[in-house]
């Protein structure tokens, strides 16, 4: 035998998932909700999710460059970021901002930490705070859907008139929030989308429903507590986009299921709060990066027991 | 109390869904023609090495002894051909240690030596000793010696004999085969251990992607005579990987988990191989010790995969040219599965007791993912069958932290391959885990 073989530690096969392929996946996820704000907000939608997304990937780029590591932009995580983002602005904003949450989400938030996976708080999310505290009234301020039609219109969104004691009545219905046809930032109108996406994840195993589910239906149980309308509750905001998309991010979620169950619970009850207590209308973002900052201590907490570690019980019940 | 037979597997926890290849399983298994020249290695067990007996120029029988040692904790070699000793020479070994080995040169007649003959047991401690004499080790892989593991310390209350069916590891199905082909002599050593260790729960767990073993032994079973094989039942396992994992075994079988550090038995339970099971019945019917192995030739670089029955010491190369040599060029040759198997330097390897398969990988399949940042996915730890933490032991195990290593339970890790098979990022978790081992255990001669 003339050629000389590889050796090398145990596994010699792998399961042929990677993380160029999981990112991939998350983008196909999120394809629908793209298109439907395409629809509902108009070409410009498209623009500023190019922007972001080109901002991201850029800016990875440039700060591996600069910081002399391989370059990451294969691993499509830096587009993730960029489409989420976009998802978070509303349609009226100027690109530039828009341009500058990308590099703020990947430079300050993502790279400057140690790139992929090393980020203790979600980039899109951290991006969208630190905008919309620089520039408040163009993160605030939301077009009517599908008015790029004709002369573009300002509106509140629901969670807005909400705050401001709107009746059920005043507000859209709950089919049009359903399906998207409600003023709102781009991606996160349309929970039919944002649910199809999120089935697809846990379909393709990417996600585990757990953080989700406990998100969601912790809202909705303290929404119900409060006396709130539930399912606008549910429907408005970023909460499905949140839940589904942002607080399942692998780098600034608990690594063990019952540490995701904490984490997710602990997203409900804050951005109920804020909700309800808060003079900000919405609170999903706070609550996400709030409980990302607290992901070390649930993980240090909830470790998993080794096998054979456990108090010895016999014939255990199946 | 009273002993229960479970009709579907306890629950376990991780796994991998690794996949089957199982190419082999319906094709019956060949023998090889002998070979001109045997290799014994005096280390196949688990345990100190041991000396030749016999010396340059001897004239061998198939079953003589060759080579023995004084130690407990080790296993006899026999010979495995008839013909003369033609050195007695160190030898490199698959884990690369250099190793003292008898060759014999085949005289081409395969004569059984005289002492080969049935052995008269009366007594617990005569069936030990003709373990012992018989040389087998566990034949799954691990070749801990047999009468080690049959000689049950008087404080342990062990209840139940669970055999070893699962054949989890990819490509491999020398198992398969035997429970096929040599289902008498496996019911054989199976009713003796039950017999002397005085057990009355004998459980078979086979995986189940094995439906055709699994019909075979229910049939043995119901049409058996024996009274004693109300006793004996199958369980049809989850096809999932590690599901032949000792402690993952014990647990789908019975429900027990192993505590931590200790072994089977601490569980109540002696867990054989199905393939230790036929040759310990081979022996007390015939009194051949272990001379030959079934190995699974299989991978992508092999011609024609097949099982073939070989006298141990055969030369790897020799077994692969028997099966039509390589169809592309070999990258990786793997002694065991694609798993948990050895990847060796060279074919020119002999084969030892407890291997049960070469597997040849080409180029295409032996491509490793280049490894990039860790994303916290999760799946190593949702995986691990142990429920330990991969990639914080890989992290602590590179940064050298061993206090942190040990309160992770790091050495709590079987290496079954799991984390990095599922790892998105193509982490080296394993290799890591065993660096951090490794570490452990040097702390702990200091």
């Amino acid at each position: 035998m003339e050629e000389k073989l590889v050796v090398s530690s145990s596994p010699h096969i792998r399961s042929g998932a990677t993380t160029r392929k999981i990112m991939l996946d998350v983008i196909l996820a999120l394809v629908p909700a793209a298109i439907v704000s395409v629809i509902v907000f108009g070409p410009r939608a498209l623009m500023i999710m190019a922007v972001t997304i080109l901002s991201c990937v850029l800016s990875e780029y440039i700060c591996r460059r600069v910081m002399k590591r391989e370059n990451t932009i294969g691993d499509l995580s830096a587009v993730v970021t960029g489409l989420l983002l976009a998802f978070n602005l509303p349609v009226s904003i100027h690109p530039l901002m828009a341009a500058f949450g990308g590099m703020i989400a990947i430079v300050v938030v993502k790279q400057m930490f140690g790139g992929i996976g090393q980020n203790f708080v979600n980039p899109a999310l951290t991006a969208r705070i630190i905008l919309m505290n620089s520039f408040p009234t163009p993160m605030t301020t939301w077009t009517q859907p599908r008015s790029y039609l004709g002369d573009a219109v300002t509106t509140a969104s629901p969670l807005g008139l909400l705050k401001q004691g709107a009746s059920a009545d005043q507000l859209p219905s709950l089919m049009n929030m359903f399906v998207g046809n409600t003023a709102g930032c781009l991606g996160e109108t349309c929970a039919l989308a944002l649910i199809l996406g999120g089935i697809y994840l846990v379909v393709r195993k990417v996600i585990s429903p757990v953080i989700p589910l406990c998100y969601i239906g912790t809202a909705a149980v303290l929404s119900l507590c409060m006396g709130r309308n539930v399912w606008i509750d549910l429907l408005s905001g970023g909460l499905m986009l949140g839940a589904i998309f942002m607080a399942t991010d692998y780098a600034t979620s608990p690594i063990t299921l019952k540490g995701q169950v904490i984490f997710a619970i602990g997203c409900g009850v804050i951005t109920m709060l804020i909700r309800n207590f808060g003079s900000l209308p919405e609170g999903v973002s706070y609550s996400i990066v709030v409980m990302n900052i607290l992901v070390p201590l649930i993980d240090s907490a909830t470790r998993p027991v080794a096998f054979g570690k456990e108090p010895v019980k016999d014939e255990a019940q199946r | 109390m009273e002993l229960t037979f479970p009709t579907k597997p306890f629950k376990t926890h991780g796994g991998a869904a690794v996949p089957h290849r199982k190419n082999t399983a319906q094709v019956e298994s060949v023998m090889l023609p002998p070979p001109e020249q045997v290799v014994l290695p005096m280390q196949q067990h688990v345990g100190p090495p041991c000396t030749p007996t016999v010396k340059v120029g001897d004239t061998v029988l198939i079953g003589q002894k060759i080579a023995d040692s004084t130690a407990f904790v080790s296993a006899p070699i026999h010979a495995t051909i008839s013909g003369t000793v033609s050195a007695i020479k160190k030898v490199t070994l698959s884990g690369g240690q250099f190793m003292d080995a008898v060759v014999i040169d085949s005289d081409g007649k395969m004569e059984v030596s005289p002492d080969v003959k049935p052995p008269v047991i009366n007594s617990l401690p005569e069936f030990l000793e003709a373990v012992h004499a018989s040389g087998l080790v566990g034949l799954g892989g691990a070749g801990f010696p047999a009468h080690v593991k049959l000689k049950v310390p008087d404080d342990k209350n062990v209840d139940t004999l669970i055999i070893n069916v699962a054949e989890c590891e990819p490509y491999i199905t020398s198992d398969n085969r035997c429970a096929i082909e040599d289902t008498d002599e496996i019911f054989t050593g199976v009713r003796a251990v039950q017999h002397w260790l005085g057990l009355h729960r004998v459980i078979l767990g086979v995986e189940g992607n094995k439906p055709d073993v699994i019909a075979k032994f229910n049939k043995y079973l119901s049409e058996s005579q024996e009274a004693s094989d109300q006793e004996i039942k199958v369980l049809e396992l989850r096809s999932s990987y590690p599901q032949g994992a000792e402690k993952v075994l014990i647990q789908s079988c019975t429900g027990r988990r192993v505590p931590i550090g200790k072994l089977p038995a601490d569980a109540g339970c002696v867990v054989m191989n199905v393939t230790s099971c036929a040759h310990l019945g081979t022996f007390l019917k015939t009194g051949m010790p272990l001379v030959d192995k079934r190995l699974t030739i299989d991978g992508s670089a092999i011609k024609s995969p097949k099982n073939v029955v070989v006298p141990i010491g055969t030369n790897i190369r020799t077994i692969i040219d028997f099966c039509g040599g390589y169809k592309a060029t070999p990258k990786k040759i793997l002694m065991g599965g694609p798993m948990m198997g050895v990847s060796i330097v060279s074919d020119n390897l002999p084969v030892i007791k407890q291997n049960n398969a070469i597997v040849c990988l080409d180029e295409k399949e032996a491509h490793k993912l280049e490894p990039s940042a860790c994303i916290r996915c999760g799946r190593c730890v949702t995986g691990c069958p142990m429920n330990l933490m991969p990639t914080l032991l890989e992290k602590n195990a590179i940064a050298k932290r061993v206090d942190e290593l040990k309160s992770l339970d790091v050495m709590d890790c079987m290496e079954c391959g799991t984390c990095s098979f599922n790892c998105p990022a193509g982490r080296p978790l394993v290799q890591a885990i065993r660096l951090g081992k490794a570490m452990v255990r040097a702390e702990g001669k200091k």
